[in-house]
C-alpha cells in the first residue's frame, strides 16, 4: 500500500495534487473551480451547465470542431460535469500524449471561444437532456429528491429547469464564467504515470498567469423534510428516501459510511437481503452516504410495483432503523474485507485516483491516504457503531415517489 | 503478460491471461447459453437462473453464497445476453482459491422451489422496471421484429407471461443440459496461480458429466419492416433501425465497427456533429452488435417527437451520402486512435480484461492482446470502410418507433 501524494499551491492560489502510479501506462487528471449550480442567479437555473458547454465549444488555438478533433487524435477520455458547488474536467490518456491533452483542458478554463452562434445550439441541446429524464422515473426521482431535501439554491439539478435556460443569454456565460474559473478555491489533482517536476512546469506554463477568486461564502446547507409524490402513468414506483447521516468531514465520518456500508454495500447487505432476497419485492435497492458541504445524508432507492409499494417502503424503513438492534460480528468483518480490497484495487484506476485526491481537497481541504481510510474501517465495531447510530439516529426524513399512487409515509416512530 | 489453456477430461476450458504485477485477479464461469438457446415456451430461463445460482447450492444456503462473495471482499455480478450467461468476480490474489471454490460450487445449484417463487417475483420487477423505460421496449421489439423466426428473436428477459408460467423443473432441464462442463469456460485474468487454478477445478469438477450441447446457426432472413408503437407517458420519441452486418466470426467486424465511430459515436462523428452538437436530437449515434451466425448495425434518434420525421431523414440521408461524401484519411484516423486508446486504457484492469479475454475465446477460440486487438482496428483500410459506407445505401432495415403518439 506504499503511496505518496505531492501537493504544491501556486502564488495564484492554485491547489496542485499529484499521486505517482508509475506501473501505469495512462495519467488521469481533475480540475475542479468553484462554478457549481448553487451560484447560478435564481432565475437562470441550467447556467452553470449551459457555460461548461460553451467552453467545449473552441478555446486556445482549436475551434469548436477541433478540440473535439484533438482529443480524438489522442485518444482521450474526457468528462466534465457541474454539481452544487463546482464544476469539473476530467481527462484520462495515455502518458505521452499528457502535455497536449492538458493544454486543451487549460485551454477551456483560461481562452474559451465562446461562440455567440452556437448559444442557441447549446440551449436546444439541454432543453431537450432535462425533458429526456421525463422518460427515466428513477434518474428523476432523484432529481426530485435534491430539489426537495436541499431547497434552493443547493437542492437545484445540473440540467436547470426550462424557465432558466430560456433565460440564459450569451453575456450571462461569458460573466458566470469569468466569475467562477478562478485559481483560489480551484484544485488540480493528477494521477498515473507523470513526473511531478515536469507536471508543475506544463501546468505554471498554462495556469501561472491565471488569477482571481476567492470564491464567496454560500452558507450551511438545512435539509427539508416531508414527502412529495409526483404522478405517473408507470408500473412501478420509484422510491428516494433520505434521511440525516454525518458529512465527509465528520469525525465519525468512517461510522456512518460503515452502517450504510451493513445496510447497502454486497449481496449480503441488509436491505438487500431483507427487501430483494427474503420478500421478492424490488430488482433495484440501493442506499449511499451523500455529503452536501456541512450536511450529510443517506440517500435510498427503491424501485417496484405499485400494489407492493407501500410494503416496500415499510420493509425498508424499518430495516434501516434495526440496525439499533445490533451488528453482527460478520456484517462487520464483510464491510472491513470489502474495504481492504477496494483499496487494494484502487490502484488499478488513474482515473478514479485522480478525482478521489481532487474530492478529498475540496470537501477536507486534505487528501487522506489508503493507510488512513484502512486504519478508520479497522477501528470500526459493532459497539462503536450503534453508538454512532444512538447519537445520529435516522431523523428529519425526506421522501419522494413517482408513480400511480402516493404513498403513506410515517416519518416519526 | 502469457496466455494459458487447458482442457479438462470432462471438456471444461481454462484460460487465463497471467500478468504476475497486477494487484487484483478476476475470476469467471463463461456459459455458451442465453436466450438464443430457448424455445418460446420457457423465454426467459436463461435470465432467470441466473438469479437462481446465486440461491444456493447443495453446500450452501442462498444466504452463504451472498455473504461468501462478500466476506471474499469481491466486486461480483453475473449477466446473461443472447448467447452467454457470465458470472464473475475480482477478488485480491490471496483469494483465488475460496473465490474459485464458491463460484465452482455456484454452477451446480440447488434450485429449490421456494427460492424459485421469490425470485420469480424479482424478475417480474425487472421487467416491469424496463417497462416503464420506452426506449427499452423498443430495442426488444426491433430485435423480435428483425429476427423474426430465427433464434435471437427471444427477449433476453422473457415476457411477463412466459416468467409467470415458467415451472422450477423446466429450469431444473435447462440447466442441466446448458450447464454442462464441455459448454463452460473457465476464465482468470491478472495474477493468477493458473497451476493451481487448472489443478482445484479439476478436482471439483471430476463428477460433472459432459452433454451434447447443441446450438442451431444461421443467418436471419429480414425483411423490410416499419413498425409504431405508442407509449402515452412518453416524453421523447426513440426510433431505432437495424440492418444486417457482421458477426463475431467476420473479420468485417473491425471495419463495421470503424464505421459506425465515424457515422454515429456519440461524439466527433458525422451525426454527433448534425444533429446532437447543432441541438436538434438528444441522441443519434450508430453501433453494432455481434453474434455467432450473424451481426446488427444499428441507428438509433431520440429527440423531441415533433422534430423526429425531420430528423430521422437528415440522419437517413448521412447515412446515405457515401458518394457525395466519402470517407476521408482524417476521419479514419481519428476513429481508429478513438478505438485503440480505448482498448488501452481498459486494459489496465484485470476485471476489463476478463470480459475482453472471455468473450473471445468463448465465440471465436482465439486469444488475442489487447495490443492486437487495437492493431486490428489500426489496419482497417480507407477502402475497406468506404466499401462498407457504400453498402449501406442497399441495406434492408427494421425501423421500430416508440412515442407518446405516431410523430413518424
Amino acid at each position: 500500500m506504499q503511496q505518496q501524494v505531492y501537493q504544491h499551491t501556486l502564488p495564484n492560489g492554485l491547489t496542485i495534487l499529484g499521486e505517482p502510479m508509475p506501473w501505469l501506462e495512462s495519467v488521469a487528471f481533475t480540475l475542479m473551480f468553484p462554478g457549481g449550480t448553487a451560484r447560478e442567479p435564481h432565475d437562470r437555473i441550467g447556467l452553470a451547465g449551459m457555460t461548461l458547454e460553451m467552453t467545449q465549444r473552441g478555446s486556445g488555438r482549436w475551434s469548436s470542431r477541433e478540440v473535439v478533433e484533438e482529443l480524438d487524435f489522442l485518444g482521450v477520455d474526457r468528462s466534465s460535469s457541474v454539481s452544487s458547488f463546482y464544476t469539473s474536467i476530467s481527462m484520462s490518456a495515455m502518458a505521452r500524449v499528457l502535455d497536449t491533452t492538458f493544454e486543451v483542458a487549460a485551454a477551456m478554463v483560461r481562452e474559451p471561444h465562446f461562440p455567440e452562434d452556437e448559444l442557441e445550439e447549446v440551449r436546444q441541446s439541454a432543453l431537450l437532456e432535462l425533458s429526456s429524464i421525463e422518460d427515466d422515473p428513477a434518474q428523476k426521482c432523484f432529481v426530485e429528491l435534491k430539489r426537495s431535501r436541499f431547497a434552493e439554491p443547493f437542492g437545484r439539478s445540473s440540467l436547470g429547469s426550462v424557465s432558466g435556460i430560456e433565460a440564459v443569454s450569451h453575456e450571462d456565460c461569458v460573466a458566470f464564467h469569468h466569475a467562477h474559473a478562478k485559481p483560489q478555491g480551484a484544485v488540480l489533482s493528477i494521477a498515473g504515470r507523470f513526473d511531478w517536476q515536469d507536471f508543475l512546469k506544463l501546468v505554471d506554463r498554462y495556469l501561472g498567469s491565471w488569477s482571481g477568486g476567492p470564491a464567496t461564502h454560500l452558507g450551511d446547507v438545512e435539509p427539508r423534510v416531508g414527502s412529495i409524490h409526483v404522478p405517473h402513468d408507470s408500473q412501478q414506483t420509484h422510491i428516494a428516501l433520505a434521511y440525516d447521516s454525518v458529512a465527509y468531514q465528520h469525525p465519525e465520518y468512517y461510522r456512518g459510511r460503515g452502517i450504510v456500508g451493513i445496510l447497502s454495500d454486497g449481496m449480503s447487505s441488509r436491505l438487500f437481503t431483507e427487501v430483494r432476497e427474503k420478500r421478492g419485492l424490488v430488482y433495484a435497492i440501493s442506499a449511499s452516504s451523500h455529503s452536501l458541504k456541512n450536511c450529510g445524508s443517506v440517500l435510498c432507492y427503491a424501485g417496484t410495483t405499485s400494489s407492493r409499494a407501500q410494503e416496500t417502503l415499510d420493509v425498508t424503513m424499518e430495516t434501516i432503523r434495526s440496525i439499533s438492534q445490533g451488528i453482527e460480528s460478520g456484517e462487520l468483518s464483510r464491510l472491513k474485507s470489502r474495504t481492504r480490497t477496494a483499496l487494494v484495487m484502487e490502484q488499478e484506476s488513474s482515473a478514479s485516483r485522480s478525482s478521489q485526491l481532487a474530492y478529498d481537497w475540496i470537501t477536507l481541504g486534505r487528501t487522506t491516504t489508503r493507510q488512513e481510510v484502512l486504519s478508520e474501517i479497522e477501528q470500526l465495531t459493532s459497539e462503536n457503531l450503534i453508538e454512532h447510530f444512538k447519537n445520529h439516529p435516522p431523523k428529519r426524513w425526506t421522501l419522494v415517489t413517482i408513480g400511480p399512487e402516493p404513498l403513506e409515509f410515517q416519518d416519526e416512530v | 503478460m502469457k496466455f494459458k489453456q487447458v482442457t479438462l477430461d470432462n471438456g471444461l476450458e481454462v484460460i487465463a491471461e497471467v500478468n504476475a504485477n497486477a494487484f487484483s485477479q478476476s475470476l469467471g464461469y463463461f456459459v455458451k447459453t442465453g436466450s438464443r438457446d430457448e424455445t418460446m415456451e420457457i423465454a426467459g430461463v436463461s435470465h432467470f437462473l441466473e438469479h437462481m445460482v446465486f440461491k444456493g447450492t447443495p453446500r450452501r444456503t442462498s444466504v452463504d453464497v451472498n455473504r461468501e462473495l462478500d466476506d471474499l471482499g469481491s466486486q461480483s455480478n453475473a449477466y446473461t445476453s443472447e448467447e452467454q450467461t457470465v458470472y464473475y468476480m475480482s477478488v485480491l490474489p490471496d483469494n483465488q482459491h475460496p473465490a474459485l471454490d464458491l463460484l465452482t460450487d455456484m454452477m451446480r445449484p440447488s434450485l429449490r422451489d421456494e427460492d424459485f417463487q421469490t425470485e420469480k417475483q424479482v424478475i417480474l420487477e425487472e421487467i416491469a422496471m424496463y417497462d416503464d423505460q420506452p426506449p427499452y421496449g423498443a430495442m426488444e421489439r426491433a430485435m423480435e421484429e428483425f429476427f423474426g423466426e430465427h433464434p435471437l428473436a427471444t427477449r433476453v428477459l422473457g415476457t411477463k407471461d412466459s416468467v409467470s408460467a415458467l415451472s422450477a423443473e423446466s429450469m431444473r432441464q435447462y440447466h442441466s443440459e446448458r450447464y454442462a462442463p464441455n459448454n463452460l469456460c473457465l476464465v482468470a485474468a491478472g495474477a493468477v496461480d493458473f497451476d493451481a487454478l487448472v489443478s482445484e477445478v479439476d478436482k471439483r469438477t471430476k463428477h460433472w458429466t459432459p452433454s451434447r450441447v447443441e446450438r442451431t446457426l444461421h443467418k436471419p432472413l429480414t425483411e423490410q419492416k416499419q413498425i409504431q408503437m405508442i407509449h402515452p407517458p412518453a416524453t421523447q420519441q426513440y426510433t431505432l433501425e437495424f440492418s444486417p452486418g457482421p458477426g463475431t466470426m467476420d473479420p468485417d467486424r473491425y471495419v463495421s465497427r470503424v464505421l459506425a465511430t465515424i457515422l454515429g459515436d456519440d461524439s466527433g462523428s458525422r451525426l454527433f456533429w448534425e444533429l446532437v452538437d447543432k441541438g436538434l436530437a438528444d441522441a443519434a449515434v450508430c453501433y453494432t452488435y455481434e453474434f455467432q451466425d450473424c451481426g446488427v448495425f444499428g441507428l438509433y434518434l431520440a429527440g423531441d417527437p415533433e422534430q423526429q420525421q425531420d430528423n430521422w431523414e437528415l440522419i437517413q440521408s448521412i447515412v446515405s451520402q457515401s458518394d457525395s461524401h466519402p470517407i476521408t484519411e482524417r476521419e479514419l484516423e481519428l476513429a481508429q486512435n478513438k478505438i485503440a486508446a480505448g482498448i488501452l486504457l481498459s486494459a489496465e484492469r484485470p476485471s476489463n480484461r476478463l470480459f475482453s479475454v472471455g468473450g473471445a475465446w468463448v465465440s471465436r477460440h482465439r486469444y488475442e492482446t489487447a495490443a492486437e486487438v487495437s492493431e486490428h482496428y489500426r489496419s482497417v483500410s480507407l477502402e475497406e470502410v468506404q466499401k462498407a459506407f457504400e453498402g449501406l445505401k442497399s441495406r434492408t432495415a427494421v425501423r421500430v418507433s416508440v412515442g407518446p403518439d405516431t410523430a413518424l
